[in-house]
């Protein structure tokens, strides 16, 4: 219809208001987003993907920023996500952690965005990982993800990232905090922040113990060298140690470098797993689904179980794969 | 599964120390279901427009009350422009004189509110603007 050139082909050739649009293409679940993406798979994979994650205040836009400061003083160019909060009630936001990331704004070797999580809990957005390949396949070396703050049970940004920085501070809590939350697990790197305040020197050691605590038993056990999470201080606001953290996101690169086709394979399948389940709930609950029929059962007197148990006995076998079991596994 | 929402920019250019209204707009907007992304205070057009740019947004809203907006307002405008991003609507509002308003109105700006603007007429007024729009675009190219 139009001779202009498509959007792919205007990201591959660099132009940024390209980039711009199609971050928001998968934001909105646009319908053109899933044939646009097909259009420059070839050129993905090439970025080493971080996630910055902790909780709120611990100062992972300040890190962030001195990270990708750092960065491009070694001529790499920089790609930054950084997801905030959407209203529970409104569904808008404030989206604010660019205010600390001002002196990237006009280095044309960056280009931050800025994403609300727009309902999803696990500390980062539903299109998270599609932004993270448009900025991929537009070709930055490294690319920055910076979760919502979080508190005990957001991770999902393991699955967006090669390496996961976990960034903490003194005076929110000690070592033992840190372990319930099951932030030391999901870490690779873990960063103690604000390393000049009263406690640093503390929470450091206790985090080290928690790691040696964590990853001990299996020492030995495994014929594979297992990754202990090194524990490193800085002050981003203070532009110290940020070479030590950029050393330690390295040093868990070049652990993965063997394996990060299989690393990443792991985390693809479970992006796939998201859309899939995403799809499948919107069919199953959205305008034309079940919600009206399942309110009726429930207020007839049914239990929320039997009530469930009668929706899968109609759904599972219309399930194309349900038959399929034990079937090859689909090729991909 | 479409959730478009309205991304709106609030910005603050030039040397202007304060941000009180910029921020009370950006919180109304936001309560308003909109995504609003603010600058922070004193920043440049070129900033402005770059910033407008890589966060795709539809709407770019400018505070001033330093008395400087027929210097800085249209210079915002032009980046914008010449980084392909004319299509914003583009608004601002503060300390403006009448007379200026409606030169700004006759020079690409679409709307300006001045003190004493009810904090959701701006929010009904772009809600009401991004409708026609959206609608008009039918597909967003």
């Amino acid at each position: 219809m139009s001779a202009s050139p498509s959007i792919s082909t205007r990201l591959l050739d660099g132009q940024r208001t390209a980039l711009a649009r199609l971050i928001s293409w998968a934001e909105n679940g646009d319908a053109r987003f899933p044939s646009a993406l097909l259009e420059i798979k070839q050129r993905l994979g090439r970025a080493a993907r971080t996630g910055i994650t902790g909780p709120p205040g611990a100062g992972k836009s300040t890190l962030t920023n001195e990270l990708a400061r750092h960065l491009r003083t070694t001529e790499k160019t920089v790609g930054i996500l950084a997801v905030d909060p959407s209203s529970p009630i409104t569904g808008g936001a404030l989206l604010g952690d660019r205010i600390r990331m001002e002196d990237r704004t006009t280095d044309p070797g960056c280009f931050i965005r800025s994403m609300a999580s727009r309902g999803s809990h696990g500390g980062i957005a539903r299109a998270t990982v599609d932004a993270l390949d448009v900025m991929d396949a537009f070709g930055f070396d490294e690319l920055i993800v910076e979760t919502v703050g979080v508190g005990q049970a957001e991770y999902d940004v393991v699955g967006a990232a090669d390496t996961v920085v976990v960034v903490l501070c003194p005076g929110a809590g000690d070592g033992v905090q840190a372990m319930k939350s099951g932030l030391l697990e999901v870490a690779d790197v873990l960063v103690v922040n604000k390393s000049d305040m009263p406690g640093a020197d503390r929470l450091a050691k206790d985090l080290a113990e928690s790691v040696h605590i964590r990853t001990a038993p299996a020492m030995g056990k495994s014929a594979v060298p297992a990754w202990v999470p090194p524990v490193v201080s800085c002050s981003a606001a203070k532009d110290e140690g940020i070479d030590d953290v950029l050393a330690a996101i390295a040093q868990h690169r070049a652990f993965l470098i063997d394996d990060l086709a299989g690393h990443r394979a792991i985390k693809r399948a479970n992006q796939v797993r998201h859309v899939v389940t995403e799809h499948l709930d919107e069919a199953i609950w959205g305008t034309a689904g079940w919600t009206d029929w399942v309110a009726d059962e429930v207020r007839g007197g049914s239990t929320a179980y039997e009530a469930a148990a009668a929706v899968l006995a109609h759904l599972v076998p219309a399930l194309p794969m349900a038959g399929a079991h034990g079937a090859k596994e689909p090729s991909v | 599964m479409t959730d478009r929402r309205i991304r709106v920019l609030v910005a603050k250019p030039g040397l202007d120390g304060h941000d009180r209204g910029a921020k009370t707009v950006a919180s109304v907007l936001r309560d308003h279901g909109m995504e609003v992304i603010y600058t922070g205070l004193h920043k440049t057009p070129d900033m402005i427009a770059e910033i407008a740019l890589q966060e795709d947004v539809d709407v770019v809203g400018l505070s001033i009350l330093s008395g400087a907006h027929m210097a800085l307002f249209p210079r915002v405008r032009e980046e914008l422009v010449k980084r392909d991003m004319g299509h914003v609507l583009l608004v601002g509002g503060g300390i403006i004189p009448e007379d200026d308003r409606t030169n700004l109105e006759q020079d690409g700006f679409a709307k300006l509110f001045g003190p004493g603007t009810n904090t959701d007429s701006i929010a009904e007024y772009i809600q009401a603007e991004m409708k026609t729009r959206w609608a008009a675009e039918g597909v967003d190219a």
